[in-house]
C-alpha cells in the first residue's frame, strides 16, 4: 500500500473577511485572516501550527472543517485508501455529509463545547446516531468503548457536562472526535484553558489514541514547548501566511526565519540558572486589516533591509525539506535553542 | 532590616451557603525593595486573593480571619515602623491612600482597571491627582512622561485615546504606566501577561524588570506559568491549596525543589530535555473540595513520593526551615531532618 497520497494538502488557502460599513453595509476593506498557506500532512502524521493571536490558525482549522469557504486555494482530503481525493474548499453540503466523519475538532473552550443540557451518554450518541452507525445495544457498547478510551468510566454516562472538571470535560470532547472513527482531528489550543499537571494528562491521552489508532493531528496551539513535544512538522504562521515550515527537530536547531528565532527566544525558560539571549521585538504582532507592505514582518525584524518593504518574500525551501519565507534566510545565522539558551 | 512588607499567618476565608472556603490558609512571607516574588500555583490555590487582601478589596463573602500584613512606614528620621494592613478599616482614608500610593495592583486584563468612557491620561491623572498635591499641567506631563517610560509611542497624542482604542500590549502598558506613576513601593501583578502572546510577554516582562530597576518597588508577582515565573522571580512561593508548599530562592527552586508537588508541576511542562513524544508526568487526581479541612498536609493522596506515610496526612501544616532562604512544608522530608 503507498502512502505517497497525501492525507490533507492545502495549496495557497486564504480567506478574506470583508469590512463593512455604513446603512449599506458597503465593504470598505478586508481582514485577511488567512493569505496564501499551503502544508500538507501524511496519514497518521502530526502537524503543528504555531503563532500568535489573530494570525489565523482557527480560520485554517475552519476552512479545513468546511465551516469557512475559502476565498480562494485548495485543501485536498483523502478519505482513505482507493477512495478519490476531494477538494474541501469546493465541496457542497451532501458531499460533505460522507466526508465529515473523517475529519473531526476538539476545541480549546470544554465549557462551550459540549451541550449543558445532554448527558455524556447522549453527547457520545450523537454522532453514532445522526451518522446511523449503530444503534441500540451496539450503540451502548460503541459509546462504553469510547468513555473507557479517553480515560472515563462507565458511571460517568449518566452525568451532565458541569460535574466535570476542565480536563474531564475536554477528555468527553476528545471521545466525541473519537466516536466516528475519523482519520484526521483537527484540535484547536485543547490544552489552552487548562492548568499544566491537566494538560500534560491530555498531551498523554491524545498521544496514547494515536499510538492505538493511528489517526493524523493538525494541532493547533500557541505554546511552542507543546508543540515541540506533540508534533513531528511544524508550521509558524505570522499575520495569515506560512513564515517557516519544517521537521520538529531542525526547526528548533537551526530556524530560518527571523520570526521563529524570535519565537524560541522569548519561550519563558524554567531554568533561570540557564544564561538566555532574549530578542525583544518592537511594536506588536501586524494587523491583518492592514498588513504591512512587502514582508509582514518587516516592521519587527531585525535583520531587515529596505527590500523587506517593498518585495514579499515567497515561502521557498532554503534546505531540503525546510521552507522559510524571509528575503535572507539562506545568509542569515540565526540561533537555534542551543545558542539562544532556549530550553523547550 | 524591616521588610517593605511582611505577611504574617493570613488567613482569608470565604463564608458559603455549602461551607468554609480557605482560600487563604497561613500564609507568610515578606517583599524586599527591589525583589520581586514570584506565586505561582494551580488555578484555585488562592494567588488572586493574597493579592488581594494586601490591597484590602477581598470580595464578601471573603474575609481576612486572621494574619498580619505589615508595611513599612518610613518615618522622618527615626527608626522605620510597621502599620497592620489587616487593621485598618478598607473603606477608611487611611486605608484609600495606601491603595495606590504605596501598593497598586495590575491584572491580567487591564479593561477591568481602566473605565471605558475616559481617556487613559484623565485616568492617569486622576490618579495621581488623588495621592499628590499637583496642578492639571503638571499631572499631564507626569502621565506623558510614564506613558513614555513604559513604552508607549507618541505619548503626547497616545495620552488622548480611550483604552479599547490600543492594542492588548499597549493597554497592558498603560496599566502599568497608571500604576506606578504615583511611585509605589509595592506593585502587586495577578498574571498581567497570560492574555498576551509571547513576543508582547517578553516585551512586558522586560519592561517590568527595568521599572524595578529605575523605581526600586517590590513586586510580588502572581502567575500560574513556571515559565514566567522563573524569568521575573528572585523568589518564589509554591502554594497550593491556600498554602504554601514551597519558598526558596528561584535557582534553588528550579534545580533543585524538594517539595514534591513542586518536582511533579515542574515535570509535568514539557522541556528540551523531555524525550520528543513520550508521556508527561502527571498529577492524578483533582484538587480537594476547598471547603474540606485538611489538618496535614493537603497533596497527601496525591503525592506519588510519600508512600501514604500517616504523619503526612496528620501532622499539623508547618512551614519548616530547611535551609538558608528555603521553606518547606512536607512533613515526611522536614521531620525526618
Ligand atoms: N468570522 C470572522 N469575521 C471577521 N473577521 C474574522 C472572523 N474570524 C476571524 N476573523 C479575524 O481574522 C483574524 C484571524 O483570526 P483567527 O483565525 O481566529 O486567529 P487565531 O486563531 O490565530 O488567533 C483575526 O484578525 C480575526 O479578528
Ligand atoms: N468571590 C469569591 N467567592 C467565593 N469563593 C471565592 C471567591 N474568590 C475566590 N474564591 C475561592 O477562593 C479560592 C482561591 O481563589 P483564587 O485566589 O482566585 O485562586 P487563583 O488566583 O490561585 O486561581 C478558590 O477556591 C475560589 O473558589
Ligand atoms: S524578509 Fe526581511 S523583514 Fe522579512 S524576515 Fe527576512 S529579513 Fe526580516
Ligand atoms: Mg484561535
Ligand atoms: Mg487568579
Amino acid at each position: 500500500m503507498s502512502q505517497s497520497e497525501p492525507l490533507l494538502q492545502v495549496v495557497d488557502l486564504k480567506k478574506h473577511f470583508p469590512i463593512h460599513r455604513g446603512v449599506f453595509r458597503k465593504v470598505v476593506g478586508a481582514v485577511r485572516a488567512v493569505d496564501g498557506v499551503s502544508f500538507s500532512m501524511d496519514p497518521g502524521d502530526t502537524l503543528g501550527i504555531v503563532g500568535e493571536s489573530g494570525c489565523g490558525k482557527t480560520t485554517v482549522a475552519r476552512m479545513i472543517m468546511a465551516a469557512y469557504r475559502p476565498t480562494s486555494g485548495e485543501i485536498w482530503f483523502h478519505p482513505s485508501n482507493g477512495e478519490p481525493r476531494v477538494d474541501l474548499a469546493q465541496i457542497g453540503h451532501a458531499a460533505m455529509r460522507s466526508i465529515r466523519p473523517h475529519i473531526q475538532m476538539v476545541f480549546q473552550d470544554p465549557f462551550a463545547s459540549l451541550n449543558p443540557r445532554m448527558t455524556v451518554r447522549q453527547i457520545l450518541a450523537e454522532p453514532l446516531v445522526v451518522n446511523k452507525v449503530c444503534r441500540g445495544r451496539e450503540l451502548e457498547d460503541r459509546v462504553r468503548e469510547l468513555v473507557e478510551l479517553v480515560g472515563l468510566k462507565i458511571q460517568h454516562l449518566n452525568r451532565y457536562p458541569h460535574a466535570f472538571s476542565g480536563g474531564q470535560r475536554q477528555r468527553i470532547s476528545i471521545a466525541r472526535a473519537l466516536a466516528l472513527y475519523p482519520r484526521l482531528i483537527v484540535a484547536d489550543e485543547p490544552t489552552s484553558a487548562l492548568d499544566v499537571s491537566v494538560q500534560a494528562q491530555i498531551v498523554n491521552l491524545c498521544l496514547e489514541i494515536q499510538d492505538r489508532l493511528g489517526l493524523a493531528y493538525l494541532f493547533i496551539s500557541h505554546d511552542l514547548g507543546l508543540v515541540r513535544h506533540f508534533s513531528r512538522k511544524i508550521v509558524i504562521m505570522y499575520v495569515g501566511k506560512v513564515v517557516e515550515q519544517a521537521l520538529a527537530q531542525p526547526l528548533f536547531a537551526r530556524p530560518l526565519h527571523p520570526y521563529t528565532e524570535a519565537l524560541l527566544s522569548n519561550v519563558p525558560s524554567t531554568r533561570p540558572s540557564r544564561s538566555t539571549h532574549k530578542i525583544i521585538l518592537r511594536g506588536d504582532p501586524a494587523d491583518p486589516i492592514n498588513p504591512p507592505s512587502g514582508c509582514p514582518f518587516h516592521p519587527r525584524c531585525l535583520y531587515a533591509q529596505t527590500v523587506c518593504a517593498e518585495v514579499v518574500p515567497p515561502l521557498e525551501e532554503v534546505e531540503p525539506g525546510h521552507l522559510a519565507a524571509c528575503h535572507f534566510a539562506d545568509t542569515l545565522h540565526l540561533m537555534g535553542c542551543d545558542a539562544l539558551g532556549c530550553v523547550i | 532590616m524591616v521588610p517593605v512588607l511582611q505577611v504574617e499567618n493570613l488567613r482569608v476565608h470565604f463564608f458559603l451557603d455549602e461551607g468554609v472556603v480557605r482560600a487563604v490558609d497561613g500564609v507568610s512571607f515578606s517583599l524586599e525593595a527591589g525583589k520581586t516574588l514570584g506565586i505561582v500555583g494551580e488555578s484555585g490555590s488562592g494567588k488572586s486573593v493574597i493579592g488581594l487582601s494586601i490591597l484590602s478589596i477581598v470580595p464578601a463573602p471573603g474575609r481576612i480571619v486572621d494574619g498580619r500584613i505589615l508595611l513599612r512606614v518610613d518615618g522622618t528620621g527615626s527608626e522605620p515602623s510597621q502599620v497592620d494592613l489587616v487593621k485598618l478599616n478598607p473603606s477608611g482614608p487611611e486605608a484609600r491612600a495606601l491603595r495606590g500610593h504605596d501598593v497598586a495592583m495590575i491584572f491580567q486584563e487591564p479593561m477591568n482597571s481602566f473605565s471605558p468612557v475616559h481617556s487613559i491620561g484623565s485616568q492617569i491623572m486622576e490618579a495621581l491627582k488623588l495621592h499628590t498635591d499637583v496642578s492639571r499641567h503638571e499631572a499631564r506631563n507626569r502621565a506623558i512622561e510614564m506613558l513614555r517610560k513604559v513604552g508607549i509611542p507618541q505619548p503626547e497624542r497616545r495620552i488622548d485615546v480611550y483604552p479599547h482604542e490600543l492594542s492588548g500590549g499597549m493597554r497592558q502598558r498603560a496599566m502599568i504606566a497608571m500604576a506606578l506613576v504615583c511611585n509605589p513601593r509595592i506593585l502587586i501583578a495577578d498574571e498581567p501577561t497570560t492574555a498576551l502572546d509571547v513576543t508582547v510577554q517578553a516585551q512586558i516582562l522586560d519592561l517590568l524588570r527595568s521599572l524595578q530597576e529605575e523605581f526600586g518597588m517590590a513586586i510580588l508577582f502572581i502567575s500560574h506559568n513556571l515559565g514566567v515565573i522563573a524569568e521575573i522571580s528572585h523568589d518564589v512561593l509554591v502554594v497550593y491549596f491556600g498554602r504554601v508548599m514551597e519558598h526558596a530562592p528561584v535557582d534553588v527552586l528550579f534545580s533543585e525543589a524538594l517539595h514534591p508537588y513542586t518536582r511533579a508541576l515542574l515535570k509535568s511542562v514539557p522541556g528540551i530535555d523531555t524525550p520528543v513524544r513520550n508521556y508527561l508526568a502527571t498529577i492524578e487526581g483533582t484538587l480537594p473540595d476547598p471547603s474540606t479541612q485538611i489538618p496535614g498536609c493537603p497533596f497527601f493522596g496525591r503525592c506519588t513520593e510519600c508512600e501514604g506515610l500517616t504523619i503526612c496526612r496528620d501532622e499539623p501544616y508547618e512551614l519548616t526551615k530547611v535551609a538558608d532562604h528555603h521553606y518547606l512544608a512536607c512533613p515526611r522530608l522536614c521531620i525526618r531532618s
